[in-house]
């Protein structure tokens, strides 16, 4: 692809990413950062590709070693997102329904 | 599989993720966005084995590697408490950054001399930020765990021992760029990871979280800096936002913090070291019972609390919640005073008190709450101590100072329940503890509310 159109896909996602996120309420900051993290761990995919095309054990071996470091950083993200996340459900409407004990054994 | 099929499905999974972040900034719609994203991060790697120009000769290796990461990370932060989090959080973005830098060097060591200027420039952006992202991270990491100190370590001459290790780093990246060669690239990453190391530790312990989220914004850049040198419209567009959400996050918190992220990032070398506390004198404090304070609150019209870490380090969360309960089916109006950077991060302490199941009316933000301590009859301070600390608008030249706080002293009465007279995570001492009308209930925040809540079911 030309120089000129990856540009042009750079630049719009600046603007997407400030567009999409500059709503976020305080409360959603840490799973917003959290999640944000996550997304990153796409680079996954720049690992499995460089990692397919290595041609010696240098290359493979540091290839292998990306491909495990954004794992844990994709798969972890997007768990440890999920279980902050999972707290918010239903909050809002609860009410002291004597469940006082109820979270804590988790 | 065909060039622009892959394409369109790469499309589909850009889309995913930018809906992921949108979800993700309404509570509602978080937990949805989030699973978005998660499945769209599935299918790019799924499809990525089927994208033209795949050979599969370390399709075992590869495989492998995926199936160690997944057993690495999902046991993590299934197991994590949830108090942790913001380490964990910041050693994901690490490693993340570590990655990124490792398949810019592979990509580097493939392409040879046979790579164009503006190929070798993204990389060597992504292996210098990468590697500052992970090395950065680490220590971020060490610090929030507290196996390193969490006050700024500052040494003499440290400003030129980081100047001189960023240019070293600049200067080691012009040389890889002119030679193409492997040395240079060596020296330039460790060098890129020092520095990592010499950026982190002058940041106090309050400002970390701070750090951690402009660490996640570099991470996503060197994404985006390695999707040019792949060709991968992919990771240029979720580097890209994450870069981009990164950075508002980043300002936002600096913002809640009433620090410029320049004075956070360099603030330690200019500030003076902190005069050492009141030279030996001991200062009395007013210590108090669960009795008095039941009785305190019992007879109060509006009780605010104002939770910290402590509270969250005491599992106190629940028992807070029946003590607010209790108070609130005795009439007294209860609210819980939330600081923005109350915790570790920003939105920590909501996160804590969701898990509690605490009322969403009861949680009131900084700014709204801060005009209603006058009319305040106590407050109750569970484990906080820096969001809380006068010394952020007293005492110019303190870590703190210029940082926005709730104004507890305007109560009539303040409690601090507190397990010693151990100064806060910025580490600087609370001259409000001394105040006469403050006092202070010793002990685990848990044991000392559940025994405040017993006597108050007594009364």
């Amino acid at each position: 692809m030309s120089n000129l159109a990856l540009l042009s896909i750079f630049v719009l996602s600046i603007f997407i990413g400030f567009e999409v996120v500059s709503k976020v309420s305080t409360t959603l900051h840490t799973p917003l950062m959290s999640g944000a993290n996550a997304i990153h761990g796409i680079i996954l995919v720049g690992a499995i590709t460089v990692t397919d095309h290595a041609n010696n054990n240098i290359q493979l071996g540091l290839g292998t070693a990306a491909v495990v470091l954004a794992t844990v950083n994709m798969v972890g993200g997007f768990v440890v997102t999920d279980r902050m996340l999972e707290m918010f459900k239903g909050k809002p409407r609860v009410k002291k329904d004597a469940e006082v004990s109820g979270g804590e054994s988790k | 599989m065909n060039e622009n099929l892959y394409g369109v499905l790469t499309l589909f999974v850009s889309v995913c993720f930018i809906l992921a972040l949108k979800g993700l900034s309404s509570p509602k719609s978080a937990r949805r966005g989030n699973l978005i994203g998660a499945a769209g991060a599935f299918i790019a790697t799924d499809l990525v084995f089927f994208s033209p120009g795949m050979t599969h000769q370390h399709k075992w290796w590869i495989l492998g590697a995926i199936f160690f990461g997944v057993i690495v990370g999902v046991p993590a932060a299934r197991k994590i408490q949830m108090t942790q989090m913001p380490q964990l959080v910041a050693l994901f973005n690490g490693v993340g950054g570590g990655a990124a830098a490792l398949v810019a060097i592979v990509e580097y060591l493939k392409l040879g001399a046979g790579a164009s200027t503006a190929e070798v420039v993204a990389t060597v952006f992504t292996v210098i930020v990468g590697c500052v992202s992970f090395s950065g991270s680490v220590i971020t990491f060490l610090k929030l765990q507290e196996i390193m100190t969490t006050r700024p370590v500052v040494f003499p001459g440290g400003r030129f021992v980081i100047a001189a290790t960023l240019l070293g780093t600049l200067a080691s990246a012009e040389w890889v760029i002119h030679s193409l060669g492997n040395t240079s690239l060596t020296v330039m990453a460790i060098l890129a990871l020092l520095f990592g190391v010499l950026f982190v530790l002058p940041v106090g312990g309050a400002d970390v979280p701070i750090v951690i989220s402009l660490l996640n914004a570099f991470t996503g850049l060197t994404v985006a800096a390695s999707g040019y040198v792949l060709q991968s419209t992919l990771l240029i567009v979720a580097g890209t936002l994450v870069g981009a959400s990164g950075t508002i996050l980043t300002r936002l918190m600096a913002a809640a913090m009433g620090r410029s992220l320049f004075g956070t990032l360099f603030g330690a070398f200019t500030a003076k070291p902190q005069a050492a506390v009141e030279g030996g004198e001991v200062r009395s404090v007013k210590s108090s019972s669960p009795d008095d304070v039941a009785i305190l609150l019992n007879y109060a019209q509006r009780v605010v609390i104002v939770p910290g870490f402590g509270l969250a380090v005491a599992q106190a969360q629940h028992t807070v919640r029946e003590l607010a309960d209790l108070l609130t089916a005795k009439g007294v109006d209860v609210a819980y005073g939330i600081h923005p950077v109350a915790g570790r991060m920003p939105g920590h302490m909501n996160v804590l008190l969701a898990e509690a199941n605490v009322p969403y009316e009861q949680l009131v933000e900084m700014d709204e709450v801060n005009p209603t301590f006058p009319q305040t009859d106590v407050v109750l301070v569970v484990g906080a101590n820096d969001v809380v600390n006068p010394a952020a608008k007293t005492t110019p030249g303190c870590p703190i100072y210029g940082m926005p706080i709730l104004d507890v002293a305007e109560a009539g009465n303040v409690i601090f329940l507190k397990r010693s007279m151990r100064p806060g995570f910025a580490g600087i001492e609370n001259e409000l503890l001394y105040d006469p009308k403050t006092s202070l209930l010793f002990g685990d925040a848990k044991d000392s509310l559940t025994k405040v809540v017993s006597a108050l079911k007594a009364l």
